[in-house]
């Protein structure tokens, strides 16, 4: 661990890593609750044509991402009110077109093919200074956000008719929602890359809803696990010379089945406890 | 006394959800502390006919005011619906759900100590207080439907709409339950769908029948045509506490299926 601290370009990569998982511990919550998985997954995807736009227009994909998954935010709430049953079709349909559109335009802006790769499977040992301010601004974002409206989204994602009746704006608050997931998914394309997001954005809360029944304690548990398989798959990756982004996502999905057996025997000896007592109170 | 108020007046009230008709013309007037039992056959709307009124559902034609006004006021409705669609492993307790009825009381980000104490205090009516720390999936059905009356009650409503809300409850919080109705009567105008007719036509001031449109006349005499045209099938009826079997012959279908 210490050699590997020793690179400047290290110690910045883990940065990157733990600043991803603050942004992806707290709206990855939200996400694993309302259960909109695949919303999420789709934006990742819609992404890819606004970095498909950036290499053709040769500016920073980054924004070009942020255009698409922005917009696309916005169109899925826009559908969510509108077009009933249809939904996740019609979504179906945007995520197709957009990465259909990224791959058309990359290829009519040859010569960047290499680095394509690390936005389909990400490399946080590239993040660029400046990515990892905007990741940084993007927390503060998030945590204000979501400090401050804590208890409509927590309304909202739980009984979406409910605090309608009591005149919260459900819409808006939806939206705004849907924002957070789209700013967390282009953060997080720099570091696990499109493919690999919704890994990393539903596996830690995943884990922590087994613990714990409170949204607040299901976020910081997040945060944590997101920091230990960023850290500890880049660390795992240096050292094996893997892929970062793919080492990161099987170190999460490992802790998931590790999280899954531990909780396995605790309830199997709970069950043996509850067995015995009843044994003594029937003997 | 003070002066009679109208709770909710809806005029020539038609909603369609895809193109099909579920409520035609249907037209009411409800006194404030007014009680107003709804009965109907399955499928009659009278969900519908909540939704709207709760502005979850926008008509499409006619007029709805809720307490004399024709935009809806958060904080004038209590709605505790029929089926709770929420998802029964969300993180979330007891006593979060009640709170979340003072949503638009809170001043502020967070909820307050008289919020809290708001929240309580409609879980002991309910008989739900010392549930307050389970998680919303550790009920049976029956409690489950106790914290979502607690929820509405925690808007302190001056209306409140009731969609079988009794349906998985046992006999004995039934009786309880309607006694609360009873008291809350006095405070606030209540709505109550439910397919007790025995129990309806006992504790309410006036009764309705809902298929399609709405059948009401002012007072809570169920008589024989109405109870025609509104049920398909014989119904057991007391009405004004005297028990009447109201038959009616099976091959004359009323209403369409
Ligand atoms: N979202 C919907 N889409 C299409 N049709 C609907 C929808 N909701 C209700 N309906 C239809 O509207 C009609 C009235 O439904 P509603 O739920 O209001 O009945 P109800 O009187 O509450 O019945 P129940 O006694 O079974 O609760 C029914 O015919 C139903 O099929
Ligand atoms: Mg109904």
């Amino acid at each position: 661990m210490m050699d590997f601290l020793q690179y400047d370009f290290a110690r910045q990569a883990m940065l990157a890593g733990v600043l991803v998982s603050i942004a992806c511990g707290v709206v990855g919550t939200y996400v694993v609750v309302k259960r909109i998985v695949f919303i999420s997954g789709s934006m990742a995807h819609i992404a890819y044509g606004g970095i498909g736009l950036g290499y053709f227009l040769g500016i920073n994909p980054i924004w070009g991402a942020f255009a698409f998954t922005a917009l696309s935010a916005w169109g899925i709430g826009f559908i969510n009110y509108r077009a009933g049953q249809k939904e996740d079709t019609i979504i179906g349909i945007m995520w197709a077109a957009s990465m259909a559109l990224g791959i058309i335009l990359i290829q009519m802006s040859a010569g960047y093919t290499a680095d394509l790769m690390s936005y389909l499977f990400g490399n946080i040992l590239t993040v660029p200074r400046e990515d990892l301010i905007f990741t940084g601004v993007l927390d503060i974002i998030i945590l204000l956000v979501v400090y401050c409206f804590f208890e409509e989204f927590r309304a909202v994602a739980f009984d979406e008719e409910f605090a309608r009746t009591v005149g919260v704006n459900t819409e808006k608050i939806y939206l705004l929602l849907l924002f957070l997931i789209a700013m967390t998914v282009v953060v997080m394309i720099r570091a696990v890359g499109v493919i690999l997001v919704i890994a990393l954005l539903t596996i830690p809360p995943t884990i922590a809803a087994q613990y714990t029944s409170s949204i607040s304690r299901m976020m910081l548990i997040s945060v944590l696990l997101g920091s230990i398989f960023t850290v500890g798959g880049l660390w795992l990756s240096f050292y094996l010379d893997l892929a970062s982004g793919a080492t990161m996502v099987l170190l999460a999905v490992a802790g998931f089945f590790i999280s899954l057996a531990l909780r396995g025997i605790k309830n199997r000896r709970l069950m043996v406890v509850e067995e015995r007592n009843n044994f003594y109170e029937n003997g | 006394m003070e002066k009679e108020t109208t709770a909710v007046e809806i005029k020539n009230l038609w909603v369609k959800i895809n193109g099909r008709s579920i409520l035609e013309d249907v037209n009411l007037k409800i006194k404030e502390k007014d009680f107003l039992g709804i009965i109907g056959p399955n499928g009659g709307g009278k969900t519908t006919l909540l939704k709207v009124i709760a502005g979850l559902i926008k008509p499409y034609r006619g007029e709805i005011r809720v307490m004399g006004e024709d935009r809806i006021r958060p904080g004038y409705i209590g709605y505790v619906p029929q089926y709770a669609y929420f998802d029964y492993e969300f993180p979330i307790t007891v006593e979060e759900v009640v709170l979340s009825g003072r949503l638009k009381h809170k001043k502020g980000r967070r909820f307050s100590a008289a919020d809290y104490r708001i929240a309580h205090d409609k879980l002991k009516q309910v008989e739900m207080y010392s549930f307050r720390k389970r998680q919303i999936g550790e009920l049976s059905g029956g409690e489950r439907q106790r914290v979502l009356v607690a929820r509405a009650l925690a808007v302190e409503p001056k209306i409140l709409l009731l969609d079988e809300p009794t349906a998985s409850a046992d006999k004995g919080f039934v009786a309880d339950f309607y006694e609360l109705l009873c008291e809350l009567n006095r405070e606030m105008t209540i709505i109550l769908v439910s397919h007790d007719i025995t129990a309806v036509s006992r504790y309410v001031k006036t009764l309705a029948c809902m298929n399609r449109t709405l059948y009401y006349n002012e007072d809570k005499i169920l008589t024989y045509e109405l109870m025609e045209k509104v049920y398909p099938c014989p119904v057991d009826l007391i009405a004004h506490g005297i028990p009447h079997r109201v038959l009616m012959p099976h091959e004359g279908v009323v209403g369409e299926r």
